[in-house]
């Protein structure tokens, strides 16, 4: 059994110390605009590090449709990402674009949620994942299509669509492996019972996302909280799975906290623009 | 390199006209007018939309667009991108239907329509395979009259 590794206390003192902008630098510079920044990047870290999840399945999916399905995703989400990011470095105002903010930002100024950066395990805990967030992530472009940035609902207006689609066919999957085989079934247990710790985390209003919301820019996480749990329970009701217990919530991700997961798909997202900066298509 | 002398000789029409003639490069049959993305002509510019956010043909669109206008004597004419509001398959021409049809891809279902007709031998006894296929706009298909496989332009 390896021993677990020691934290030095005074790492641990900076560690309570630490501003929510994540690790131990300074608290960058306040602007009025810091808030929405850091709203940008939560919508485009989440699309943009699911994509990147997804496509890793790419050839490897159980069938080609499948793996059609499954690509079709990541571009989706990737493609949400790039709108999401790019308007992040517009507000920012810094001279950094989508391209910019995906390839050379490390990862403690990721803002995605923990759920997106999770492995994807096997194709039951794929399909788990998806559908806890893409239910969550539809409820959520339906209310931001009501933004009071423009902006931001018109990519929100523009994605809801796709991601309808996400969420049914990952509805249909939870259901038929759910529903399913021996085999199918307990997979499926797995898959669902390993997402469910992520979910809090998508509905917690911090400071940032209640500033946003207060702002009329950002949504009200806690509108659509029983929206959520209804859908979700009537899927699971459908794949005669029950519904799992609450579990102690992880948070973390919306400040940089990251697993170690997505560290790893930094490295190989980001290698080729990091190793040759000047690349271009 | 076109000569600005050109600036106000071209009128909406003609601007159409050169849009008419950039087909999809993804679906080569049908052009951007026909597919509804052109959302605005005017003297100096012309407004584009993408079907998805993720669609990997929206840049090669906007370098054909170039192209296109450069080629025609629009060089002034500046490009512009619109999210809102969002494209729509209702917006492909009724023209445009029909050359997806005649190229074998069943056009989306209008409002009312119920079944999908198999575009090689138009019978409507035909079953989703999957509802992602080779662009994020297409389900695939199969007929079960004839059996054979083909693409739908998905209600989008």
């Amino acid at each position: 059994m390896p021993s677990l590794p020691v934290i030095e206390k005074d790492v641990e003192r900076r560690a309570e110390q630490a501003n929510p902008g994540g690790a131990f630098d300074p608290a960058p510079a306040d602007s009025g605009n810091l808030a929405l920044f850091d709203y940008l990047l939560r919508l485009g870290d989440d699309s943009l590090i699911l994509g990147q999840r997804l496509s890793e399945w790419c050839g490897h999916a159980p069938s080609v449709e499948v793996d059609l399905s499954l690509a079709n995703f990541a571009l989706d989400l990737v493609g949400q990402a790039t709108f999401f990011l790019d308007y992040a470095g517009k507000v920012e105002n810094a001279g950094r674009d989508g391209d910019r903010l995906a390839f050379h930002r490390d990862v403690l100024d990721y803002r995605n949620c923990l759920m997106v950066e999770q492995p994807n395990g096997d194709f039951a805990r794929t399909m788990a994942r998806q559908f806890l967030f893409s239910t969550w992530q539809k409820m959520l472009f339906e209310h931001l299509t009501g933004s009071a940035d423009q902006h931001i609902a018109a990519v929100a207006a523009k994605a809801v669509k796709e991601v309808a689609y996400h969420e049914e066919l990952s509805a249909e999957w939870v259901i038929r492996l759910g529903d399913g085989t021996d085999e199918s079934r307990a997979r499926m247990i797995d898959g669902i019972d390993w997402v469910w710790r992520f979910v809090p985390e998508l509905f917690d209003m911090d400071e940032v996302a209640s500033a946003m919301a207060a702002q009329g820019i950002g949504a009200d996480l806690a509108a659509f909280r029983a929206d959520y749990d209804r859908k979700v329970h009537s899927v699971l009701e459908a794949a005669t799975l029950e519904v799992p217990n609450d579990q102690r919530p992880i948070l973390g991700g919306r400040t940089g906290h990251h697993s170690e997961h997505l560290g790893h798909i930094l490295s190989t997202m980001q290698f080729l623009p990091r190793a040759y900066p000047d690349a271009a298509w | 390199m076109v000569s600005l002398a050109s600036d106000q000789s071209g009128t909406n029409e003609d601007l159409w006209a050169v849009l008419e003639s950039v087909p999809d490069p993804e679906i080569p049959a049908v052009s951007l007018v026909d597919l509804g993305i052109v959302r605005e002509v005017s003297a100096d510019r012309v407004v584009l939309t993408p079907t998805y956010t993720g669609c990997p043909a929206t840049l090669v669109i906007e370098q054909d667009v170039r192209t296109a206008l450069d080629a025609a004597g629009f060089g002034h004419v500046r490009i512009e991108t619109t999210l809102s509001p969002p494209w729509t398959t209702d917006w492909i021409t009724d023209a445009g239907k029909a050359k997806l049809r005649a190229y074998g891809i069943a056009p989306p279902l209008a409002a009312g329509e119920r079944a999908v007709a198999c575009p090689q031998c138009g019978s409507t006894e035909t079953k989703e395979i999957s509802r992602f296929g080779s662009t994020p706009c297409k389900a695939q298909w199969q007929c079960d009259a004839c059996l054979e496989p083909f693409d739908l332009f998905k209600c989008h």
